[in-house]
């Protein structure tokens, strides 16, 4: 089992992590260029700051017309109409209950009555799912992949799956659109576009941007040749369901015809065909509803995390699930392995990487998802203390958020230190993998930025040629690129198409019961 | 066959489902709330009485008839009527008339099997009457029960009006699932949603049925006690009052015989889309000699049912996306000769699927494009001529608005009305507020077509509707001049010039011209024709890619197939068809968009509000559209490079590069 006493220590304060080279992490000053060799793989790639002093903040905060105008009291019927359509039952109730007029004894008494009964009921249903009684930005602001979501500049963050194109998603609700290519950059805003929890790109397609917003999920069309830097809101499409808000997860099948959107509130989720708008409910009761979606790279299988401490592995055929309950807490992050064979997942309340293996995928098991008995544990990152040469660093945690990159050499994990100790702090960690013949993690080393900035979202590049590059996005709302230097032992799987691996994998079959170990 | 076996299926389980209807229906029917426990005993008591055996089997075989109806009916691909006409047409239809009648027989029976299994006051036809002259003994009258007969005629009602939202929703279109699900699971999920559109659907009904009883129920209240000899009670209320009609559990038990009715028959009609679009397993390479005509290469070169042929391609979508086995069969060689024939038989019917879709939407842009060159020189040498003579047009413009008084607002058609909105805003400004609403004006109409046609954006309108509405508006209107007012000789002259000016065509054939524009306006005048014949732009749109379903299971199947061919090809067989496949796709490119840059196509599908019926045949357009895209993407990112070397022409290759770097 991997251990974070095996890594090599953080590196000097002051110090920025560059590049990975030769098997090991350069760091040296921010201002330091990356060795000849490399330079021209990385020349176009934006590094940017946005600081959170920078966004305009929203003008006006309540997003109701109400307070502009002079307080009226209208009759009750009015009222009650009013409230109807505005919040529903509970708020006619409440209407009734808080009426003014004396002759409506009975009434009053009686909505107070049954309003008293709702609250007790949505207290039994939040007490079975507390999730529930979060409103709907401390929902997102919970299970974003975001460390902070609530107090950082950037909200979102995700590479285009063929081009060197990224989106951002800011504080402001904007989302800006950075190419290597072009110094345009669109930026996107939209009336519905608030508190946006994810964004993904559609895969084998130009410029397709599915957003998770509060309310909706929002499709941008953008046009790659255009040169316009705000594309209108007419080029978005407005996905909406009924129950399904706040949308804190997207999930494109890598073939790019479907899109899966996930609300924590709902128990379904959402198979949307977005070019006709048409939708499936995937209905499971249980959990109470969906918070993180991971699509295989082979299209083979979904991950489903719920609020409690239930997460399902679906398979994307005939759209069956298995049920995974975890020990303690939700399943916060998991990524796949490139060949859809392997998963990683991490639980709230342990500091610990599990492994769980799934079988070959052909497509004669209809209806199967094909997963091990037991998940076995793959890396141990409780706090450890590392004693450099400018005193004590303790690093470890639980994982918040996990990438893996698209060859399968590299796995970076953002830790979130202990909140109870203050010197312990939120780091990166990168394993080096290999998932076959026999899966293997080995450390790799610590990521740091500039001195006070917290890492936020990790992403990798999805095709870059020469090894993996990790992009991550500080607190300080920096937004960099390391690269990870090295030959991919297997090509890098360009295409969505499920690469055969057959031959490798059926020898790992055998040892894949027991939980393994590469060095200890 | 396979067909024959899933209806069979479909139709038991929808038999077996119904006593479990039927349980629920009785049980809520004689809800009583007060005496719960005598009410479950009660109902329990009342399953097994021969009375709800004997209905029981009367309407399965209701369920029956239906699914015999259903599957008589269905289509893959669904009938769009382009006109009103066409709706009326297809309404009278002698097929239709008789789905009609027996649709509503079939909800008659219904309704009698609700009446006899509520028992209470509907059970029976005829009841001793309660009046007075029975105490006498002598002779026991039978007298008319108005609430039962009330049941029955709802009954038959609520069978007619299903059959008339069938036809008019196209509920016997298949729609095939955007992905694959267990049919129990299918069910279970539309299941909710089809018992609360019921519920709603039924209250919908028994407000209809109420009013026409209103109107019209003396008549077959008169009628049957006539034939059958009964006597009416003149001690109940009769039912074509307020006062009778205001009876609360009547009302109750319609609805509840409505949503029985209603969720009954949409299970039936749901089970069978359920089993007849479910994913069927065809053979690549036969197993033994006899099973050749059922593989996949044959049924899709050979011509069977067109179910079948969906079937077989939405498997060979399948089967290119999940089943790597059956890939290697459709690459693989004829054991003796060598000859890659599944591969040839699949690409040639995808492609030629395809190929076929270009050439029909080719005629339909070349269509819509002489559609307006025809018209609009005419029409523009018109406006130039009458702008010259303004002066006649102000003249002419207080007799124009007496006119209009005549035609007002709500009589003229809904596509010119639509299409002088853009008009309003361009016209108001120009000529004042002086008339009031430009609707009521014709001859403002004409003038704000003058700006339209003579104008510096000509060429750009923004909204489509007012270029391609702008023609037809502009006959009508102008022809309302000519029948009316001292200008009628005057397009006369004005055509005439424009046949001197162009190419000097005899005169009698621009009298000819001129009559047959005349006739044509002359009819288009008339309001009600108009309504008829009026085509409705979405919905010819529709109609043309109604069967798009086939062509994305075609797009994907052979993105995918080449895709895969990248690594699972052995012996190159897809290479050779490379070049024709990328030729076929791209073509279909240019033209599909070029059809969604046609000034009257939207570009973004419309709502779809929550309700059963599936609409998703009037946004296939859309669905292939992305599915092209994505269906070259797939090609281009697996092949890279390589496709350099692909032989495709200049054109071609310019716009493969622009997917190689996606750009498109």
């Amino acid at each position: 089992m991997c251990s974070l006493a095996l890594f090599p220590p953080p590196p000097a304060p002051g110090d920025v992590t560059l590049y990975e080279c030769h098997n090991a992490l350069v760091s040296g000053h921010i201002y330091e260029k990356l060795p000849l060799a490399f330079q021209d793989q990385l020349a176009d790639l934006p590094v940017l700051t946005i600081p959170k002093e920078t966004l305009k903040a929203h003008s006006r905060l309540e997003h109701s017309t109400k307070p502009a105008f002079i307080h009226h009291q209208e009759t009750l019927w009015k009222r009650c109409l009013n409230a109807w359509r505005d919040v529903g039952m509970c708020g006619v109730l409440n209407e009734v209950a808080n009426a003014e007029e004396a002759d409506l004894q009975w009434m009053k008494t009686g909505s107070s009555w049954a309003l008293a009964l709702c609250h007790w009921v949505s207290s039994l249903h939040g007490s079975l799912f507390p999730h529930l009684s979060l409103c709907s930005e401390d929902m997102i602001a919970e299970f974003s992949q975001a460390v902070d979501w609530a107090g950082c500049s950037i909200r979102a963050f995700a590479w285009h799956p063929h081009t060197s194109k990224f989106a951002v998603a800011l504080l402001d609700d904007s989302i800006r659109v950075y190419n290597t290519n072009s110094a345009t950059v669109p930026i996107l805003k939209h009336r519905l576009q608030r508190n946006v929890a994810s964004m993904a790109w559609k895969p084998l397609c130009a410029s397709i941007l599915a957003v998770a917003c509060q309310s909706c999920v929002l499709v941008w069309h953008l046009d790659p040749t255009s040169l316009s830097t705000r594309p209108s809101s007419g080029c978005a499409q407005v996905l909406a369901y009924p129950g399904h808000s706040p949308v804190t997860s997207l999930a494109w099948a890598p073939s790019g015809e479907m899109l899966l959107s996930a609300s924590p509130v709902d128990t379904a989720m959402l198979v949307w065909d977005v070019s006709t708008e048409n939708c499936v409910p995937l209905q499971w009761f249980g959990g109470g509803g969906v918070t993180y979606l991971a699509w295989s790279p082979d299209g083979s299988k979904v991950l489903a995390a719920t609020p409690s401490a239930v997460f399902r592995v679906w398979e994307a055929q005939m759209w069956t699930c298995e049920r995974w309950p975890t020990i303690k807490g939700r399943c916060q992050t998991g990524c796949w392995s490139p060949d859809g064979s392997r998963l990683l997942f991490t639980v709230l309340g342990e500091s610990v990487i599990y492994s769980l293996s799934f079988s070959e995928y052909s497509g004669e098991m209809q209806g199967q998802v094909g997963g091990s008995k037991t998940a076995s544990i793959v890396a141990d990152l409780s706090e450890t203390t590392f004693e450099t040469l400018y005193g004590e660093a303790r690093i470890g945690g639980e994982v918040h958020s996990m990438v893996w990159d698209p060859s399968g050499e590299r796995l970076a994990a953002l830790i979130r230190g202990n909140p109870e100790t203050p010197e312990s702090r939120t780091i990166v960690a990168v394993f080096r993998t290999r998932n076959s013949p026999v899966f293997e993690l080995l450390p790799c080393g610590f990521l740091q930025g500039e001195p006070g900035a917290q890492p936020q979202l990790i992403a990798f590049h999805p095709c870059f040629k020469k090894g993996a590059l990790l992009t991550v996005c500080w607190s300080t709302g920096r937004i960099s690129h390391i690269p990870f230097f090295f030959v991919s032992a297997q090509v890098p799987c360009f295409s969505p198409s499920p690469s055969p691996v057959v031959a490798l994998s059926s020898s790992s079959a055998s040892v894949r019961e027991q939980p393994l170990f590469s060095e200890l | 066959m396979v067909l024959g076996w899933r209806v069979a299926a479909s139709i038991a389980w929808s038999v077996l489902l119904l006593p479990l209807c039927t349980a629920v229906f009785i049980s809520i029917s004689s809800i009583d709330l007060f005496h719960p426990i005598q009410w479950i005993s009660n109902s329990f008591n009342d399953w097994y009485t021969s009375y709800v055996i004997f209905c029981i089997l009367l309407m399965s075989v209701v369920i029956l008839i239906i699914s015999i109806f259903n599957v008589e009916f269905y289509a893959v691909v669904p009938s769009i009527p382009c006109s009103r006409l066409a709706l009326l047409g297809k309404i009278i239809h002698p097929r239709q008339v008789i789905h009609s009648v027996v649709h509503a027989i079939m909800g008659m029976l219904v309704a009698w099997c609700a009446a006899v299994m509520t028992k209470g006051k509907f059970q029976f036809l005829a009841l001793p009457c309660t009046a007075s002259e029975s105490l006498d003994g002598a002779v026991q009258h039978m007298c008319l029960n108005e609430y039962h007969l009330f049941l029955l005629l709802s009954g038959a009602f609520m069978g007619y009006n299903y059959s008339l939202l069938y036809l008019v929703n196209n509920m016997n279109y298949l729609p095939f699932p955007i992905i694959q699900q267990y049919k129990y699971l299918r069910f279970r999920r539309s299941l909710p949603l089809l018992v609360k559109r019921s519920c709603v659907e039924s209250l919908y009904l028994v407000r209809n049925v109420c009013v026409a009883h209103y109107f019209f129920g003396y008549i077959p209240r008169a009628w049957i006690s006539t034939t059958m000899d009964l006597h009416t009670d003149s001690k109940l209320h009769p039912l074509d009052t307020l006062t009778g009609l205001l009876d609360l559990s009547l009302l109750y038990h319609t609805w509840l015989c409505g949503v029985f009715l209603l969720i009954t028959w949409h299970v039936t009609w749901l089970l069978f889309k359920i089993y007849a679009t479910e994913a069927h397993h065809f053979p690549v390479q036969p197993t033994f000699a006899e099973e050749t005509d059922q593989c996949l290469p044959k049924i899709l070169n050979s011509n069977p049912p067109l179910i079948i042929k969906f079937l077989a391609l939405q498997d060979l979508m399948l089967l290119s996306q999940y089943s790597p086995i059956r890939r290697q069969e459709v690459f693989s060689l004829s054991q003796p000769g060598g000859h890659p024939h599944n591969w040839t038989a699949i690409s040639k019917e995808c492609l030629n699927l395809l190929s076929d879709l270009t050439q029909k939407l080719i005629m339909q842009q070349e269509a819509a494009a002489t559609n307006g060159r025809v018209k609009q020189p005419s029409t523009g040498e018109l406006g130039r001529s009458l702008s010259s003579s303004e002066a006649a047009v102000k003249e002419e413009m207080a007799f124009q608005t007496q006119r209009s008084n005549v035609i007002s607002r709500a009589h003229m058609p809904s596509l010119v009305k639509s299409s002088l909105l853009p008009l309003k805003a361009l016209s108001t400004s120009d000529l004042g507020s002086s008339f009031g609403s430009p609707f009521s004006s014709p001859a403002l109409n004409r003038k704000a077509g003058i700006l339209d046609l003579n104008s510096p954006w000509h060429g750009s309108v923004q909204s489509p509707h007012v270029m391609r509405r702008g023609p037809k508006l502009w006959t009508s209107s102008s022809d309302l001049q000519m029948n009316g007012s001292p200008q009628a000789s005057f397009s006369m002259i004005s055509v005439a010039r424009v046949g001197n000016e162009a190419t000097q065509p005899s005169f009698i054939y621009t009298w000819l011209q001129n009559k047959q524009e005349q006739v044509r306006s002359f009819l288009s005048k008339r309001v009600l024709i108009m309504y008829f014949f009026s085509k409705h732009p979405e919905a010819s749109i529709q109609a043309v890619f109604s069967d798009a379903q086939m062509h994305i299971w075609a797009l994907e199947g052979l993105s995918r197939l080449v895709a895969a061919s990248f690594t699972e090809d052995r012996f190159g067989v897809v290479q050779t068809t490379l070049p024709v496949i990328l030729n076929t796709l791209l073509t279909l490119q240019e033209v599909v968009d070029k059809h969604f840059k046609l000034p009257h196509a939207s570009s973004k599908p419309p709502r779809i509000s929550g309700s059963l019926m599936d609409t998703s045949y009037k946004t296939l357009r859309f669905a292939l559209r992305a599915s092209l895209k994505t269906a070259i993407y797939r090609i281009t990112t697996t092949f890279g490079e390589h496709l350099n070397a692909v032989q495709v022409s200049a054109e071609h290759k310019k716009r493969l590069q622009q997917f190689l770097e996606f750009k498109e």
